[in-house]
């Protein structure tokens, strides 16, 4: 379908695209990749009256290494992330998780920032916020704030971002070390999207686990950490039989989705098999590079 | 509003509303027929340009994002009548039947090239996992990308 009319701005600067929000309240859509907000522009889900396009915000679209973190302009796309040499360098799984989102021309166009606020339940990014500790940079009315990961994915499609404000970018503490990581999902075929995905930062230290961060995504209304299962793998052993019962409760404790492409016993049990998966090939990563 | 896009090396200005999608820009506007517009869900690939030298979706980008900047489009690619290598490469190897995808497929397989990715055969098909074919069973695609990623490099 063709969208609804609107009309199209796009500031030169960070204080005009808040201002533009805040004049305009829920009545404005903002625009990054525009993969999630054109399609539903066309399915006239959106109808905004006006679209802040942040194109012209060049520094929104950085990743930057700075000290201990990295920080990444929420404008970056998925492909930037997947090769940008800093993140790859710090924090792998930003790389591996980008690498595995739509296909090229998705990842060509669409970005991190627009993802998230987007808060899609079956998205990849908030995965791997989750399980690195990200924390969310705000830009509003009221100056800056920063929000963690785990209080950013509130609903469905619902992130802790206000009306009127932007997500400007998103801090990264690399990881403690040595480290391991994984990302797996099992992709619905048509979308790409995850029917179950989980990312899974680990601490080693010789023979067992110091500290285990999981995300899990496309299982519940948002993405979540298993804390069970979590708790279950720090300082358990590397073996595949301890990693498989420690995560075997990823689904507990939360209401599973239901869809024409999985039931919710067959999500739960996705989680926890992507999960322990996850687990099982960070850890054999981590020990390949060591040898 | 007004925007200038270059199309294929030509600066077109235009005054389009807002939510014209670049695939209509392209077909409806500029007359470029050659982008085909397949699912308009940015799931088949038919309808994929090259911006900046970047494959994406024509579908799902607006002209007016594309302001300045350098578009790509199939009718884009021969050179002085002679074919780009990638589309001599897809007649050569047969990469087509009803020839549908093929303007999206070739533009697809074009950035794949120009960006490193065309490595070998799974990395191929990976790289063209956003284009859908009908015919082909794509084993044809996939060695006319090969064999074009060959001689370019």
């Amino acid at each position: 379908m063709i969208p609804t009319s609107f009309d199209y701005v796009a500031p030169e600067s960070l204080d005009e695209a808040v201002a533009l929000l805040q004049k305009h309240g829920d009545d404005a859509k903002v625009l990054t990749g525009g993969q999630s907000l054109i399609p539903l522009l066309r399915l006239r889900l959106a109808r905004p009256g006006v679209v802040v396009d942040l194109r012209k915000l060049s520094d929104l679209g950085r990743i930057e290494s700075a000290g201990e973190a990295l920080e990444i302009g929420a404008a970056a796309t998925h492909a930037e992330v997947m090769n940008s040499a800093a993140a790859l360098e710090k924090c792998p799984l930003l790389s591996e998780t980008a690498g595995e989102i739509g296909d090229v021309q998705v990842r060509n166009t669409g970005t991190i920032g627009g993802s998230l606020v987007h808060a899609d339940p079956a998205a990849d990014w908030p995965a791997a916020m989750l399980a690195l500790g990200a924390t969310m940079v705000l830009s509003g009315p009221q100056g800056e704030r920063a929000v963690a990961a785990e209080d950013f994915f509130v609903g469905l499609l619902e992130s802790a971002a206000q009306p009127g404000e932007i997500l400007t970018g998103i801090r990264v503490t690399v990881p403690r070390q040595p480290a391991a990581r994984a990302y797996r999902k099992l992709a619905q075929s048509a979308s790409g999207f995850a029917l179950a995905g989980a990312a899974v930062q680990l601490a080693l230290d010789g023979d067992t686990i110091a500290e285990a961060r999981i995300g899990i995504t496309g299982v519940a209304e948002h993405a979540y950490r298993p804390r069970e299962v979590e708790a279950a793998l720090t300082g358990g052993a590397l073996d595949a039989s301890s990693v498989e019962t420690a995560c075997a409760s990823a689904a507990e404790g939360v209401e599973v989705l239901e869809d024409i492409h999985a039931g919710a016993a067959y999500r739960g049990h996705l989680a926890s098999v992507l999960t322990k998966r996850a687990v099982l090939a960070a850890i054999e990563r981590a020990h390949g590079h060591a040898s | 509003m007004e925007i200038t896009v270059s199309v294929n090396g030509k600066p077109e200005r235009r005054d389009v509303e807002p939510r014209l999608l670049l695939c209509y820009f392209l077909r409806d506007v500029l007359g470029l027929t050659g982008t085909h517009v397949g699912c308009e869900t940015s799931l088949c690939g038919a309808c994929t340009v090259l911006v900046d030298g970047k494959a994406v979706k024509s579908c799902t980008r607006l002209a007016v994002q594309c302001d300045g900047q350098e578009v790509t489009t199939i009718e884009g690619l021969a050179r002085n009548g002679e074919l780009h290598p990638m589309q001599a490469a897809f007649r050569e190897h047969h990469g087509l039947q009803c020839g549908f995808c093929t303007p999206g497929m070739i533009l697809a397989a074009v950035d794949l090239v120009d960006s490193g990715e065309a490595r070998d055969e799974t990395a191929v098909r990976h790289g063209l996992e956003g284009n859908l074919c009908r015919c082909t069973g794509y084993q044809n695609i996939v060695t006319a990308v090969l064999e074009a990623a060959g001689s370019s490099s």
